[in-house]
């Protein structure tokens, strides 16, 4: 019997001093020359299988791989929960030397905001986070994209389309109705669905919308339940945001035509597909690590579109788009690169039916929403320019919620 | 299980072995058979990691030990997953003494964890912080000791099915959570919880997680008295064991089915509060995280001994976190580190079968019975 213990007792310091001789190894690695010490964590809400994790972590592939980072420069951490997990691997990754940390999802804020003040010489990039600009933690930075613009150029092909179906006599332009699937009554969602709608009646004036929220970012049998709900109530074309097949499978079934979000449903959906815009991560992704090889700061919000590369638009689907949309798209998208077009502007849009000339967004988040920043002047909506992340938040005229998630 | 100490002929037919059970074995033995089965499951992963993937299963599984206790970070974070989950096995342990298949841990994680969510956002800076974090124990015990009660009563007055019921209670716990977490969410309508700032449980001696560590290791030690010493913890054996028996002795089963299922509960309410108010500071529906099922197994692999569970849970949770790290490392899908852990665990129960029952040769029926 002693034999046996004795022998657990070997087996128990044996893995012991592995673990430590493990650990140590770890340090001795760090010496070495400035770029091949540089490290870069992500920390992923899901993984691959989540078209939202997917579009980052494709681009941190292509991003790490451009720069010519090695695998042992990266490390990925994905299936990462909104809770105290997220500080956890945040700290983590800190401990295992990386010099920046990103994280995906919304929900990860608080706890990195946690990890950033805990380990100051490590730089937290959040995507979709809105706290940096008013929590002044120097290695804390935001991150979004102009995704309204793309959205915008979305809703011109949605409007295309509707012109097509009122030419053909297929519908009045008063039917010309469509139906949009978002997640939470919450200023990303309204700031992209409000965009797509404006994009579709710069080209179909008579255009109206309704609006069925779901209350999750993600599920699959609620957001086809939402869109099927559209289409009963006689609308001719479905956007969405949210992350699942749920909407464009209702409508490839439905044979309704849908502007997609996140990347191509094509495959899926080749008769009813017509657009997508997408955000991409890697021209940031390659900012923040070329900022932190060379010294320099980065940015406490950063926000940028189709010059950057960051606002993309997926091919149009020729079989369900109206003839010339792709044109139409290239123009209207080098006019808002130079300008001359904006999203937001107060001459194409009415609250109550009246033209605004004065808005304060909630800008800084606090727990009353207090509105606290003007973000009207030169007769448009300034939507990211005083933090990353969307703050539109205007119930315009058209526009018909079904329900409120929030 | 120790009814049922005769042979057991499982085919009559042409199987060359029938099971017996075994009347006793010596510790050291009983241990031997883990340790086997720990090395096969060892040696089954290890080949399927190089058939499938290529990776050097010996570096594997160093990365494994590394992920879970390679920095005093993970090792205070090993820990402390360790205590919460087996605050939640310990819970679930007396109703399934009594056999009383209480699967409603979740619901009553969170309920408990919803009380106190209530509490730190309400009477947050009405009253002092320990005054404060006393009210957030004592309710969240009460919300998880009135979840667990509800399906208890139901069994008693109407002998509703308690699997069933404790189950379901379940869902309706993660609908409340999910409801109060978007209307308390920050900002408005995005879904995401918000910070819990006040009656966070203090840390102590600079280690935020110890609190809740001691606070388990002391709920560990009272249910080891209470249900190998106390007349209570004997009654709940007994009824568990034979119902008629404990009404014949002058037992009432009603009253000890309910108090059980009150126990149960509260301590699930305790690992609310300490999800709650000790790690996460926020409350969502998935709080719980799977806990409430995890802890069946961990329940049921320590035989229902808390000082038992205290390794099961410690092996589940050494193993999830070593599992995570893998994928890490090697840039697999987190899918193929679930399927090693799987394999491990199920060597392991797989071993308590060899150690309740052996196979016997059917050809030498007369040979004298000795293990």
């Amino acid at each position: 019997m002693k034999k046996i213990l004795s022998l657990l007792m070997v087996a128990v310091m044996l893995v012991a001093s592995v673990a430590m001789l493990s650990a140590c190894g770890e340090k001795a690695n760090d010496k070495g020359a400035v770029n091949a010490d540089f490290k870069i964590g992500f920390i992923f809400l899901h993984d691959e299988n989540s078209t939202y994790d997917k579009n980052f972590l494709d681009a941190a592939k292509e991003a790490t791989k451009e720069l010519g980072l090695t695998d042992e420069q990266v490390i990925y951490k994905v299936n990462v929960p909104e809770g105290n997990e997220c500080y956890e691997a945040a700290a983590d990754l800190a401990d295992q030397g990386c010099d920046i940390v990103f994280a995906n999802s919304f929900g990860h804020e608080p706890y990195i905001l946690k990890a950033a003040k805990e380990f100051p010489e490590v730089e937290f990039c959040h995507a979709t986070g809105t706290t940096a600009h008013t929590e002044n933690v120097a290695n804390f930075h935001n991150a979004f994209a102009s995704i309204y613009e793309g959205r915008y150029l979305a809703g011109i092909a949605a409007g295309m389309k509707l012109n097509e179906m009122i030419e053909s006599g297929k519908i009045t332009a008063e039917q010309a109705k469509m139906g949009y699937v978002g997640a939470f009554t919450y200023a990303e969602v309204i700031s992209g669905y409000t965009s797509f709608y404006l994009g579709a009646k710069s080209v179909c004036p008579s255009v109206t919308m309704e609006v069925q929220f779901t209350g999750s970012w993600y599920d699959e049998a609620l957001e086809k339940e939402a869109a099927t709900k559209l289409l009963s109530n006689n609308c001719v074309l479905i956007s969405q945001h949210a992350d699942s097949m749920g909407a464009p499978t209702a409508c490839e079934n439905a044979g309704v035509p849908n502007v997609s979000y996140n990347g191509s449903t094509k495959s899926a959906c080749p008769n009813t597909f017509i657009v997508s815009s997408r955000i991409d991560w890697a021209p940031y992704f390659k900012y923040i690590i070329n900022a932190n090889l060379k010294g320099e700061a980065i940015v406490a919000d950063w926000c940028e579109g189709f010059e950057a590369g960051s606002v993309k638009l997926t091919e149009v689907n020729e079989q369900a788009a109206a003839a010339g949309t792709q044109a139409a798209l290239d123009e209207a998208k080098a006019k808002l690169i130079s300008g001359e077009i904006k999203v937001f502007d107060t001459a194409n849009f009415t609250v109550e039916g009246k033209t605004l000339d004065s808005y304060k967004a909630d800008v800084d988040t606090d727990e009353a929403y207090t509105p606290d920043t003007e973000v009207i002047a030169d007769g448009y909506f300034h939507e990211s320019e005083f933090r990353s992340a969307p703050y539109f938040d205007l119930q315009i005229d058209g526009i018909t919620l079904l329900n409120n998630m929030f | 299980m120790k009814k049922v100490n005769n042979s057991l002929h499982t085919s009559h037919f042409s199987s060359p072995f029938h099971i017996v059970k075994r009347d006793d074995i010596v510790w050291w033995k009983a241990w031997m058979f883990r340790v086997i089965s720990v090395i096969l499951a060892l040696i089954v992963c290890g080949v399927i990691t190089i058939s499938l993937t290529g990776i050097n299963p010996v570096k594997m599984y160093l990365t494994m030990i590394e992920g879970a206790v390679g920095t005093t970070r993970l090792v205070w974070n090993l820990f402390q997953n360790t205590a919460i989950l087996l605050c939640v096995s310990l819970a679930v342990t007396p109703a399934f003494k009594m056999r009383f298949w209480n699967i409603g841990a979740e619901g009553q994680v969170l309920i408990g964890g919803l009380a106190t969510a209530t509490c730190m956002i309400f009477l947050g800076g009405t009253m002092p912080t320990p005054l404060l974090i006393l009210v957030m124990l004592v309710l969240s015990i009460l919300a998880g000791a009135v979840w667990g009660l509800v399906p208890a009563y139901f069994k008693t007055r109407f002998n509703s099915n308690e699997t069933l019921f404790t189950l379901m209670m379940n869902y309706i716990a993660i609908q409340i959570v999910a409801y109060f977490t978007l209307e308390w969410s920050v900002p408005k309508g995005s879904g995401t919880p918000r910070t819990l700032e006040m009656g966070q449980l203090p840390a102590l001696f600079g280690q935020k997680y110890l609190i809740n560590i001691i606070i388990v290791v002391i709920i560990t030690v009272i249910m080891y008295i209470y249900l190998k010493y106390s007349k209570q913890g004997y009654e709940i054996s007994v009824v568990g064991e034979s119902e008629n028996t404990a009404k014949y002795i002058g037992i009432s089963v009603k009253k000890v089915m309910l108090r059980t299922m009150a126990i149960s509960g509260a301590i699930c309410g305790i690992a609310g509060f300490l999800l709650v108010a000790g790690t996460d500071h926020s409350l969502k529906s998935d709080t719980a995280g799977g806990r409430g099922f995890t802890a069946i197994m961990v329940s049921w692999l320590g035989k229902f001994n808390p000082l038992f569970m205290i390794l099961t849970s410690f092996l589940i949770v050494f193993l999830q976190k070593g599992a995570s790290k893998i994928s890490e490392v090697y840039r697999l899908n987190p899918s193929f580190s679930d399927i090693i852990t799987g394999i491990i665990i199920f060597f392991i129960i797989g071993s308590e079968f060899f150690i309740n029952y052996k196979l016997k040769s059917n050809k030498k029926e007369t040979e004298a019975e000795r293990c």
